[in-house]
């Protein structure tokens, strides 16, 4: 009886209880996105690093959690996916300035940042942690106040860290409400989120469907499509190296991330000596009989069989019915064409790597090229190759934003592995019908207020020396007259001093090069297991 | 003014309202509100206006929140005000969740279709669990206007009906005055001590440090019960769901209203602990309502309780109340010698100007900038300003910038015609 009278007046499956939850939100996140701006860049700094301290202290946890909860990856290497998304990140932005203005004499310009404000960010399942972790911390480093829309199958253990870093945001004097999570994510809600007015830019990976979604939720959105990277092994390339590097990198957290190798396309002439090698860094090269019951397995008339997504290459195998020597960690299935009629030349969350030999470079690239049209476009390429010319050819050729030379390209076009900036939402610009083409990082979340000055010589620019917003703070608390303990103020609290922008010490130079030789490191190590 | 407007203010003199009618029109607030939309008012000539009056916190979600609106439709597709005799599943399912969300030791709720029907309620129900007849008030005090609230307040609204106390059963003392507070109660002969946590009309003098649990004090030692009322204060206002726990204080009794069921189907309630709630079980016809508690009533408060314990609303609270505090900061910087202070819990303010009827140029001028705020009755140096939970950054920012220009020009206004009479 008491149920059925809840009953009557439930209404949280309405339009108007779902704007009401969306509006509480991000109400919240514009006051503190608000608040935030009154930071100087010391605070800021603070902010983000104490919480990227966080996260990494707690790495570990949230990659088996992450393994747990989604069935996906391999805890060992999330816990460094993790590391590199807090510490690694933070390090990396920590001696750029997005908080104070530039000025530009010779063209009589200052410039002042604004951030975007309220971010809505929808994550992956299958990078669930990584992508928070990267998320939040671009967010703080940019003064914005950001909510995180886990993907279901990933919800306890985002929403958890979500919290966690919260509660690390806010001991450190983020302002309340600065990082929030949707804890109960549902596909009207989320669209509600995407298409508020209060919302000031989504910022969306995952599953094309939803990024098509973000764009046209009416909102600006910064969103990422598929990967399905060609991997081209040149005449000149090192072959021990390259098959390492392909190994490691398709093996890595079982080949969930977008920008793992979907399928190498070799020449000829390597054939036979890259079969080896591949096999010798830990692949297996399938039979015909095996490839052919790979595919069987792998794809069905619906589409890829997301039971394999995230599996180690073994389960694999005995799942399609073959067995494999016990250190294997990549199936190489070789395939004869490139296309909607070769099943293994689409993208694969698992590691199976699809093998193709071209008659000529030409034919490579073509085949690249062909690849990317199925999926993947805009996203990632890779070339292992000694020849600048043919690294040159191959990349004016292919339609990604980033083609990863001799490197494993998980970590490579992620920026972990090169010196492209790191991050977990790879821009797919135009190839990918995506707005922006570059590795997406707090650079994105911020835009310029240009003071522009008349350029003929007669107007003279200002000093602009010493200038800028003025960085008041946290507001101050209001007093609760009468209420022992709260505070008063008799007139205006004062103002935080303004610190000038500090440029990066040597000290801290070296030690932001070597954080980030350990990590590599522990990567390198963590993947030779 | 359109002539459409005017032609119903003659109907309003007519058939409503004579006087009060005409006074809005004398003080230059020529206001009907036609439309009305989360913190907006809209004049039938169609201007806009944030409302910071929000009817002493009845619109604290908004005017028509759509939450409520829904719940309401919901709700009257099986409900009806019910029958105030028999036992009432949404009645009692409200009263569970005040019961929650009240001190510890309140547990039943009486119910009253406005708030002055709940005073009543409790002050005979404080005279009933304690058998004693004397209640006293805070001078200037104001509990509504039925039989018994009425002689709790000031005689302004009380002797023109011919209502005044004169058997002298209800007592008033100074506010923050703890001596003549006790003076009152030494005699061991008050059923209750009401009080407003902040007394609204009056302008919202703050209680200072220690007075409220110096009242709950005294009233423990005199055996009288005390009585929050909770009406303006409560329901998130001042940052918790009661102001009186804020201070420290476990009433005997909770009075609320108006907010309670977000201006769209009128309740009261008064939550009261077993011994204040002692006629319940004795005899539970010796008073009775039937518009009180009405079920639609209740089911639209049930949602507002749930809404305010959202855990954001808290934290918007907070943003709402810091902000606007250094926003009005700034603003008394500007006009130091005018506007003279700002009496703050949460989003229960008072902001003072230094004439002794100074709040009321500043409602003029701000309702020409399109805020509506009004002055105290009691004490119209003070303007009540109380935005509403829900008020978002831009709005407060919005709002902040009206309140800076209308009081400079109440400021140029008062001032300069002071000078003028000083002249002359």
């Amino acid at each position: 009886m008491q149920l059925d009278f809840q009953k009557i007046i439930d209404i949280s499956d309405t339009p108007a209880a779902r704007r009401a939850q969306v509006n509480a939100v991000l109400d919240r996140a514009r006051w503190a996105s608000q608040a935030f701006q009154r930071y100087d860049r010391e605070m800021t700094l603070t902010i983000a690093e104490a919480v990227a301290n966080a996260a990494y202290a707690k790495a570990a946890e949230y990659g088996e959690w992450a393994v747990r909860e989604t069935g996906f990856g391999v805890a060992e290497h999330k816990t460094i996916k993790n590391q590199m998304t807090s510490r690694t990140l933070f390090e990396h932005y920590r001696a750029q300035d997005f908080v104070n203005p530039r000025i530009d004499g010779s063209r009589k310009i200052v410039e002042i940042p604004r951030p975007a404000g309220v971010i809505f960010a929808l994550t992956p399942s299958t990078n669930p942690i990584a992508t928070v972790y990267f998320k939040v911390i671009a967010a703080l480093l940019t003064r914005n106040a950001i909510v995180l829309s886990p993907h279901p199958a990933a919800r306890e253990c985002c929403t958890d860290a979500a919290n966690m870093l919260a509660q690390a945001a806010e001991g450190a004097g983020a302002p309340s409400g600065a990082i929030q999570v949707v804890s109960d994510p549902s596909i009207p809600l989320i669209e509600e989120f995407m298409r508020s007015e209060k919302t000031n830019v989504v910022l969306a990976t995952g599953g094309n469907a939803m990024v098509r979604s973000a764009y046209s939720s009416s909102n600006p959105a910064i969103g990422v499509g598929p990967g399905n990277a060609p991997a081209f092994v040149d005449g000149t390339a090192d072959l021990r190296k390259a098959a390492r590097y392909l190994v490691e990198s398709k093996s890595f957290d079982n080949s969930v991330l977008c920008t793992n190798e979907s399928v190498l396309i070799t020449v000829q002439e390597n054939d036979g000596a890259l079969r080896k090698e591949l096999r010798q860094a830990g692949a297996h090269v399938c039979s015909e009989q095996e490839t052919n019951a790979l595919r069987n397995y792998l794809f069905h008339n619906r589409g890829f069989n997301v039971e394999a997504v995230g599996r180690d290459a073994r389960w694999i195998a005995v799942q399609a019915g073959f067995k494999t020597a016990p250190k294997v960690s990549v199936l190489v299935t070789p395939i004869t064409r490139v296309g909607f009629a070769e099943p293994l030349s689409k993208e694969k969350l698992c590691p199976v790597l699809g093998y193709y030999v071209a008659s000529s470079v030409t034919q490579a690239i073509t085949q690249a090229r062909a690849l990317l049209r199925m999926a993947g476009a805009g996203h990632t390429a890779v070339i292992h190759s000694g020849d600048a010319a043919t690294a040159m050819d191959y990349a004016a050729a292919v339609e990604t934003y980033r083609v990863v030379v001799n490197a494993p390209a998980s970590q490579g076009a992620s920026g972990f592995a090169t010196h492209l900036p790191p991050t977990f939402t790879i821009g797919t610009g135009y190839f990918g019908r995506s707005a922006i083409g570059d590795n997406i990082g707090p650079a994105h979340l911020i835009q310029w207020t240009r003071l522009a000055y008349n350029k003929d010589d007669s107007e003279a620019m200002g000093d602009y020396s010493g200038l800028g917003p003025r960085f008041s703070g946290p507001i101050p608390t209001a007093p609760a007259d009468g209420v022992p303990g709260s505070a008063r103020r008799g007139a205006n609290a004062t103002p935080i001093p303004r610190t000038a922008a500090r440029p990066m010490s040597a000290e801290e130079q070296s030690l932001r090069e070597n954080i980030r030789r350990i990590i590599v490191e522990e990567l390198r190590s963590a993947l030779r297991k | 003014m359109s002539e459409a407007k005017q032609e119903f203010l003659e109907r309003s003199k007519e058939f409503w309202n004579p006087h009060k009618t005409q006074f809005w029109q004398d003080v230059g607030v020529d206001l009907v509100i036609d439309r009305r939309e989360e913190y907006f008012l809209y004049d039938l000539d169609g201007r806009r206006l944030i409302d910071v009056h929000l009817n002493g916190g009845t619109y604290n979600l908004g005017h028509r929140n759509p939450e409520l609106i829904e719940v309401l439709n919901a709700g009257a597709k099986h409900f009806d005000m019910g029958n105030h005799h028999f036992p009432a599943l949404a009645r009692t399912a409200l009263a569970e969740a005040l019961a929650a969300c009240t001190p510890p030791e309140l547990k039943y709720t009486m119910y009253g279709a406005g708030g002055a029907e709940a005073i009543d309620i409790a002050l005979k129900s404080a005279r009933n669990a304690t058998g004693k007849r004397k209640i006293v008030s805070i001078i200037k005090a104001y509990h509504g206007h039925t039989g018994l609230a009425v002689k709790t307040g000031d005689e302004r609204f009380s002797e023109r009906f011919l209502s005044e106390d004169i058997s002298g059963e209800f007592i008033q003392v100074p506010h923050n005055n703890l001596e003549q507070m006790e003076d009152a109660l030494r005699g061991r002969d008050a059923a209750a001590v009401i009080m407003e946590t902040i007394p609204a009309t009056y302008g919202f003098p703050m209680p200072e440090e220690g007075y409220l649990p110096g009242v709950k004090a005294l009233c423990e030692k005199y055996d009288a019960l005390y009585i929050a009322d909770e009406v303006q204060t409560g329901l998130m206002r001042c940052g918790t769901m009661w102001a009186i726990t804020r201070y420290a204080v476990e009433p005997d009794m909770i009075v609320t209203g108006k907010g309670i069921t977000g201006g769209l189907y009128p309740i009261s309630c008064c939550v009261a602990s077993e011994r204040a709630g002692k006629w319940l079980k004795e005899d539970g016809f010796a008073h009775m309502s039937t518009a009180g508690g009405a079920e639609l009533g209740c089911v639209v408060a049930m949602k507002v309780l749930e809404i305010l314990q959202r855990p954001a609303v808290a934290s918007n609270v907070g943003y709402i109340a810091d902000y606007l505090r250094a926003g009005l900061d700034d603003i008394r910087d500007l006009y130091p010698d005018f506007f003279t202070g700002i009496r703050q819990n949460g989003l229960v303010m008072g902001l003072e100007f230094n004439d002794p009827e100074g709040a009321k140029p500043v409602m003029r001028h701000l309702y020409e900038q399109g805020v509506w705020a009004i002055f105290s009755t009691l004490d119209p140096r003070v303007l009540q300003f109380k935005p509403g939970v829900l008020a978002s950054q831009a709005l407060c920012e919005e709002l902040l910038g009206y309140v800076e220009v209308a009081i400079g020009l109440a400021q140029a206004e008062v001032f300069g015609s002071s000078r003028q009479r000083r002249a002359g």
